[in-house]
């Protein structure tokens, strides 16, 4: 699929999430002669089951998926890399630990984990994010202590280390940056999970709490009804597809770009 | 091999402590008294410590420790709170649907990402290749918890082929399978595609070629079976996810499994039978990560006659 698609989606994406504000949206608004409308020239996306518009919920779902997703991996990437890479450097016993706690997050398969964080510390935004983060630093993690491994003993390490330079010097003014490819691209694909994740959360009634619309629990809701309305559970799907698919593809075009080791996904 | 066996035993052991240990402090994240949690506010003073002392709580944090490792390697998960039934007896009725469903999902994945992985690599940027790499790239981006009710739309209410949800007999079984295999078939599509085009531009194929093997044979004989093994590895690996997507499958559909049961436990607040949940997942994927580790060390003869890594 050629570029604009992708780009055209996650920019909508983007700007939905970022000026949704300014469209004086009503999600919570109750039209009770409107309840479970299909969509029609006048209301794109019709109503759910309470008369609420979907269009509404739809865009204030893109702004909790987006808010929460660029926490999250942000969160996440900022914890892993700095355990990963003063792992990777400082080697020793700390490595070993490191590699060791990796390996028992690894061990929760998939969502697991922050379902059971989720189901525990209770409902919320908030919540949500600390559960996905708590999942979510340590692809980064391994990733910055492998990269960083293949490339502290280059001559310019070497050379600041022996110049007294400090470890936190030297990590993200001599390693990082040249870690930032992989990472970059690491992070574009872990938005797309996060997304997926948090709906995911929210389908299962861990996440983001009703009234607050969110794409997940608006496909929960619509599971409900989808013989007489199946437009409720189709239109917050469909929304969510296109956003995992679209970064997905910036993902694979970013690899492509930046030239990381195209070979593994091709 | 015996030192990658020890060693790779070891640290699965290390593992299995670790996971263990976190499952144990789960319930500390529970926000304030997590014995008021459970019982609800309006509960009596009396019943909160019968409770705490019954669950262990009321102890320094280092007894409570060794009382849930003697008690796991005793298999005594202790009771459920909502239903007052040993958790073990509660998860061995459970097992069964889960297996299934995880089983079925794989099979899923394995019928429907060979033959496409296979094809795309041989015909390499044809429509096929496009074709498949348009469903992987769909398969990997549509969730679970979407593809379900998808599913249902289409065949159960639109067609009328499959029953909605439930437990009854193969056909019940056919949308949840698919929903689970999807994803997997649509990874494991792209890996097979790329490690086989990988394998193929090897000398030995050419070899293969050259002494006039048909094109079936070289691909089967050299092609596959060298692609197998990193093939093997992600399957091991992506069987967590197959795992975590199984609970999710399992809500879409009502399946009886222990996805529902841990969802369920959530919101009754019965915590001693999440963290149980919890923990026999998360155990399956340790095992069977290191079973997948062992399988590909004694496939590879470079592992198996090297003598470690």
């Amino acid at each position: 699929m050629r570029l604009w698609f992708p780009a055209v989606i996650f920019l909508l994406w983007l700007v939905l999430a970022l000026f949704g504000p300014l469209f004086a949206l009503s999600p919570d608004h109750i039209e009770l002669s409107r309840i479970l409308l299909p969509p029609d020239s006048h209301e794109w996306f019709g109503y759910d089951d309470l008369g609420r518009s979907l269009w509404d919920r739809l865009i204030v779902g893109a702004q909790t998926s987006f808010i929460v997703s660029i926490a999250v991996v942000t969160i996440s990437l900022l914890i892993g890399v700095t355990i990963g890479s003063l792992s990777a450097f400082v080697g020793g016993w700390f490595d070993h630990l490191v590699v060791r706690i990796i390996d028992i997050f690894l061990a929760f398969p998939g969502i697991l984990l922050a379902i059971a964080l989720a189901g525990l510390m209770g409902p919320g935004i908030d919540n949500v994010v600390i559960a996905l983060c708590v999942v979510g630093w340590v692809g980064f993690a391994r990733l910055s202590r492998a990269q960083v491994m293949t490339l502290k003993n280059r001559d310019h390490v070497q050379a600041a280390i022996a110049l007294g330079a400090g470890r936190s010097r030297i990590i993200f003014k001599h390693l990082v940056p040249l870690i930032a490819a992989p990472l970059i691209i690491e992070a574009t694909f872990a938005i797309a999970s996060v997304v997926i994740a948090e709906a995911g959360l929210s389908f299962l009634g861990l996440g983001i709490q009703p009234p607050t619309p969110s794409w997940g629990s608006m496909i929960r809701d619509g599971t409900r009804y989808m013989l007489v309305a199946p437009h409720m559970v189709l239109v917050p799907g469909i929304a969510l597809m296109l956003v995992v698919l679209s970064v997905n593809l910036l993902g694979d075009r970013l690899r492509d770009w930046l030239d990381v080791r195209t070979r593994d996904r091709n | 091999m015996l030192n990658f066996l020890l060693s790779r035993l070891l640290s699965a052991l290390f593992v299995i402590f670790g996971v263990s240990c976190l499952v144990f402090f789960l319930i500390h994240l529970v926000p304030g008294d997590p014995v008021e949690v459970m019982l609800g506010e309006s509960s009596q003073p009396a019943d909160r410590e019968a409770l705490r002392a019954a669950l262990g709580l009321d102890q320094p944090i280092g007894v409570q420790l060794i009382n849930y490792f003697h008690g796991l390697l005793h298999f005594d998960l202790g009771e459920s709170l909502h239903s007052k039934r040993p958790i073990a007896d509660i998860l061995m009725e459970r097992i069964p649907a889960t297996a299934t469903l995880a089983a079925a999902g794989l099979l899923v994945a394995v019928v429907i990402a060979f033959p496409l992985g296979i094809m795309a690599a041989m015909k390499k940027d044809s429509a096929w290749d496009s074709g498949a790499m348009l469903f992987s790239l769909f398969g990997i981006s549509i969730p679970n918890f979407w593809m379900g009710p998808l599913l249902i739309l289409f065949f159960s209410l639109w067609l009328g082929w499959l029953p909605v949800s439930g437990q009854s007999g193969v056909a019940s079984l056919v949308l949840p399978a698919l929903t689970l295999g999807t994803a997997l078939a649509a990874i494991l599509a792209r890996m097979i595609r790329a490690t086989l085009l990988e394998v193929m531009g090897e000398d030995y194929i050419r070899t293969a070629r050259a002494k006039g093997l048909s094109e079936r044979a070289v691909i089967v004989n050299h092609g596959l079976k060298n692609a197998m093994l990193p093939v093997i590895t992600l399957l091991g690996l992506q069987l967590g996810a197959l795992l975590g997507g199984a609970m999710i499958t399992e809500i879409v559909f009502s399946w009886p499994g222990i996805g529902q049961l841990t969802i369920d436990a959530i919101n009754r607040r019965d915590y001693p039978v999440v963290q149980a949940c919890i923990l026999l997942i998360s155990l399956t994927y340790v095992v069977v990560n290191t079973l997948t580790d062992l399988v590909y060390a004694w496939m590879d003869p470079r592992i198996r006659l090297g003598g470690g890594r």
